[in-house]
């Protein structure tokens, strides 16, 4: 089975997986160029107390699921990686009190390697507070049969 | 109380384990801030929910990221007599190794401090300090 453009499809990894289930991390949409997920605004994600603006650390975790996604989305199927580096630019500070949203897009693959860039935003891709980059490498040596691909 | 206010609270009574407190993000973590001496150490206390896969299992890379991240700032209010939040003008990490389902720490190096941009070099290690599974480095602009 492969992930489809329908976001409910791959929803229930985000629920699996304890920590963004814990910040209430939410499918958004995809398509041909990418993906977007959802943090929620909650006042135990606030880094400066006299601002109420997010922590970076917030915005890390929603960019690194995000990321790991738009490969799956290349791709095509579910297959074992881990993060090798992200770099994160903070353009400026995310508006306090709304929910942010990351896109990614991977643009570049290797056997072993997924390059995927980004940008975290309010409401407007176009005005991002923060702009990404990262690699992933896949875990298993050889890409798995297409057949054994399967989300769980 | 605003923030400047409870950092000379801290500072006039030594208080730091309490600087984990003032910043909400740390608070969720259930960071923690371990003063000896001249040594600042965080420490990132092993908990279910900071897990991202549930089947090695492996701590979520967003979860050390932004322990590292908040550990590089809680240094700079540690170490600077800063009024403020400094602000991370970029955050860059390298994953060495997957954080096993155990407590982390995090050692901050101040690699430049400057008056308008500090640099700094933060690692994450589980066992022992010389095998780090997580390197960042930041920029910070000071205010």
């Amino acid at each position: 089975m492969t992930l489809p453009h329908d976001t409910t499809a791959w929803a229930h990894f985000l629920k699996i997986a304890p920590y963004t289930a814990r910040l209430g991390i939410e499918a958004g949409t995809a398509d041909d160029g990418g993906c977007v997920l959802a943090l929620p605004y909650r006042p135990e994600f606030v880094g400066d107390p006299d601002s109420g603006v997010l922590h970076g650390g917030a915005v890390t975790a929603l960019i690194d699921t995000t990321f790991g996604f738009a490969v799956y989305f290349r791709i095509q199927e579910y297959r074992p990686m881990a993060t090798l580096d992200l770099r994160i630019d903070y353009l400026r500070p995310a508006k306090p009190g709304v929910k942010v949203h990351t896109r990614a897009q991977c643009y570049k693959l290797t056997p072993e390697l997924a390059f995927v860039r980004g940008c975290s935003y309010e409401d407007d891709a176009e005005d991002p507070f923060a702009s990404c980059v990262g690699v992933f490498m896949f875990t298993a040596a050889q890409p798995a049969p297409a057949k054994a691909a399967t989300v769980p | 109380m605003s923030l400047s206010d409870t950092l000379a609270d801290i500072r006039r009574r030594n208080d730091w384990p309490l600087l984990a407190q003032a910043v909400p993000f740390a608070r969720m973590l259930g960071l923690r801030v371990d003063v000896k001496g001249e040594s600042f150490t965080c420490v990132l206390p092993y908990d279910h929910s900071l897990i991202g896969n549930p089947v090695l299992p492996a701590l979520h890379g967003g979860a050390v990221g932004g322990f590292l991240e908040c550990a590089g700032i809680l240094h700079m209010l540690w170490s600077t007599d800063a009024q403020s939040i400094p602000k991370t003008i970029n955050f860059s990490i390298d994953y060495l190794l997957s954080g096993r389902a155990q407590d982390t720490y995090a050692n901050v190096y101040v690699v430049k401090l400057g008056k308008r941009v500090s640099n700094l070099r933060i690692e994450a290690w589980q066992t022992t300090p010389d095998k780090p599974v997580v390197v960042a480095t930041m920029n910070l602009l000071m205010r």
